[in-house]
């Protein structure tokens, strides 16, 4: 019997799948067999992201554990239960609190994953933007006055560039809704 | 339900650079405040969604939506939704708690309840995103209108998956690249292209193979951008592409002129007058066929539109909603359509 595909070589691999009921036969030589993607499943795909992210969030465990004060990821969220560790190895958030609660580590994760760690793009009309910038702000504040106590002045720095791109993302929504 | 719905093509209307990019599409993930994330929602959670979802959104209705639960589907159904891209694959098992939105054209679906509770997707024929924008965009901002979305100012739309955070924007192109593969050049230039922070990957006919020489190219980081950017950026790399695909279709025809003519003819011939031809064997001809068409090599008066035509049409399950049945009869019934075609 001559390969499905190539027509040129013996066919070696005999695959029989099911779909719907609908019996289908492929025959291929051991080259086209190599070549071919019949015989990966498609959830090999999402294993390997799966574990890369995975990978990922693990090593920011273990990498940032040092200089993590308190041990935030033996916390569960409140709201649907999640823990830490589950969400390294499922790479799936299970609510939107999930956010908030694992705050702390999403930022290395955000910029690894994006190269970024702030939404600039569309925004929904009813959100109170300007209340939640400011308190952002306020917040961010106090630890800028904090670390210029504790004489980290880089530190200080990045958290002054930190504000100054709220405040510019906060200008930009207004100049957005003077144009509507 | 109506399968007359299912006869609907945007694909084969024209397009911009419609000879190398086949669809744009743009996809939105939204999730609504105050629930679990599809993934962590019970069923009763999920009917839930899909009622406050059904309840709210009253402008559907008026406005020519479809609702649908995914149990008013028969498998057969789901498949060929899935054919045409308006569904994922695991949207369309495990369907309990979840439901679709369709619009009358079958150029706009919402998954619900898939991995985020909205996934809106718009499609378009050729490139074309400032259309397709501005239906997902106008479309998003009337659901949002109604319902209140999981949203941080800081980390933008809020998803299940970490790599959509942000715009929760996928914008994509299908594109042929036939040039770009026979003069091996493809790997060089798709390499480049996830430097720009994009992914490629082959369009898969059966299973999961590639076939056709069709590509897929999306943006990966969807936080940090804005959606303007996200869509501009590809949107230039894409026409880089464009470029350098028809640069290789010049220089290939130049340089080799009979022996792809040969090539290109046989597989018209093939198609002209085969007897059965299986899925991506009649995928990988119609590509070549295309190319004939598109580069000058075939001077036959065929219609250009037909790789659009029949790319759903000749897929398994879309044959299957005519009642062929066996391999041997949906393979024959495949050769017969495609022969009619040209």
């Amino acid at each position: 019997m001559l390969c499905d595909n190539c027509q040129e070589n013996d066919a070696i691999v005999h695959l029989t799948r099911i779909i719907n009921g609908k019996k289908e036969e492929i025959h291929l030589c051991e080259d086209c067999a190599k070549k071919s993607n019949k015989f990966k499943l498609d959830s090999f795909n999402n294993i390997s992201f799966q574990s890369m992210l995975s990978a990922i969030l693990n090593e920011n465990d273990s990498s940032d554990s040092s200089f993590m004060n308190n041990n935030l990821n033996n916390n569960n969220c409140n709201s649907c239960g999640l823990n830490y560790s589950e969400f390294t190895k499922s790479g799936e958030f299970g609510c939107a609190d999930c956010y908030l609660e694992f705050e702390d580590e999403l930022e290395t994760l955000f910029k690894r994953i994006h190269g970024n760690k702030r939404h600039t793009g569309k925004k929904p009309a009813n959100i109170e933007a300007e209340k939640e910038f400011q308190a952002e702000i306020d917040h961010l504040k106090a630890e800028m006055e904090s670390a210029v106590e504790d004489e980290r002045f880089e530190d200080a720095a990045e958290i002054r560039d930190e504000i100054h791109e709220i405040k510019k993302s906060m200008e930009e929504d207004i100049d957005e809704s003077k144009n509507i | 339900m109506n399968q007359k719905i299912f006869d609907n093509n945007w694909l084969v209307e024209s397009g911009d650079e419609k000879d190398v990019v086949l669809i744009s599409r743009i996809r939105l993930a939204r999730n609504l405040k105050n629930h679990h994330f599809p993934n962590k929602a019970s069923i009763v959670e999920k009917e839930e969604i899909i009622e406050q979802l059904q309840n709210n959104l009253s402008f559907l209705e008026s406005e020519n939506f479809h609702f649908f639960k995914m149990e008013e589907f028969s498998a057969l159904e789901r498949d060929v939704l899935q054919e045409k891209n308006l569904i994922s694959k695991c949207h369309s098992e495990n369907i309990e708690g979840k439901a679709l939105i369709l619009n009358n054209k079958l150029h706009l679906s919402t998954m619900i309840n898939e991995e985020d509770h909205l996934r809106i997707q718009v499609f378009g024929s050729g490139l074309d995103f400032s259309t397709i924008w501005q239906v997902a965009d106008q479309f998003d901002d009337q659901i949002e209108s109604e319902v209140e979305y999981a949203f941080s100012n800081k980390w933008g739309y809020l998803t299940s998956c970490p790599t959509n955070v942000g715009t929760a924007l996928r914008a994509s192109v299908m594109c042929h690249l036939p040039a770009l593969v026979l003069s091996e050049r493809i790997n060089e230039v798709l390499g480049a292209v996830g430097k720009f922070g994009l992914t490629v990957r082959g369009v898969s006919g059966e299973g999961s193979g590639s076939a056709g020489e069709l590509f897929q190219i999306s943006n990966q980081i969807t936080l940090g951008y804005t959606e303007k950017e996200i869509i501009d950026n590809l949107k230039s790399i894409i026409l880089q592409i464009i470029r350098e695909e028809r640069r290789s279709r010049l220089y290939l025809v130049n340089k080799n002129y009979d022996k792809l003519k040969d090539n290109v003819l046989r597989s018209l011939g093939i198609l002209k007058y085969a007897h059965r031809l299986k899925e991506n064997e009649a995928l990988n001809f119609l590509s070549k066929v295309k190319f004939g068409l598109d580069s000058g090599l075939i001077e036959e008066d065929i219609n250009k539109n037909i790789f659009s035509e029949l790319i759903f049409k000749i897929r398994t399950a879309h044959l299957q909603l005519n009642n062929y049945n066996s391999q041997e009869e949906l393979d024959i019934k495949r050769a017969e359509l495609i022969r009619n075609s040209l």
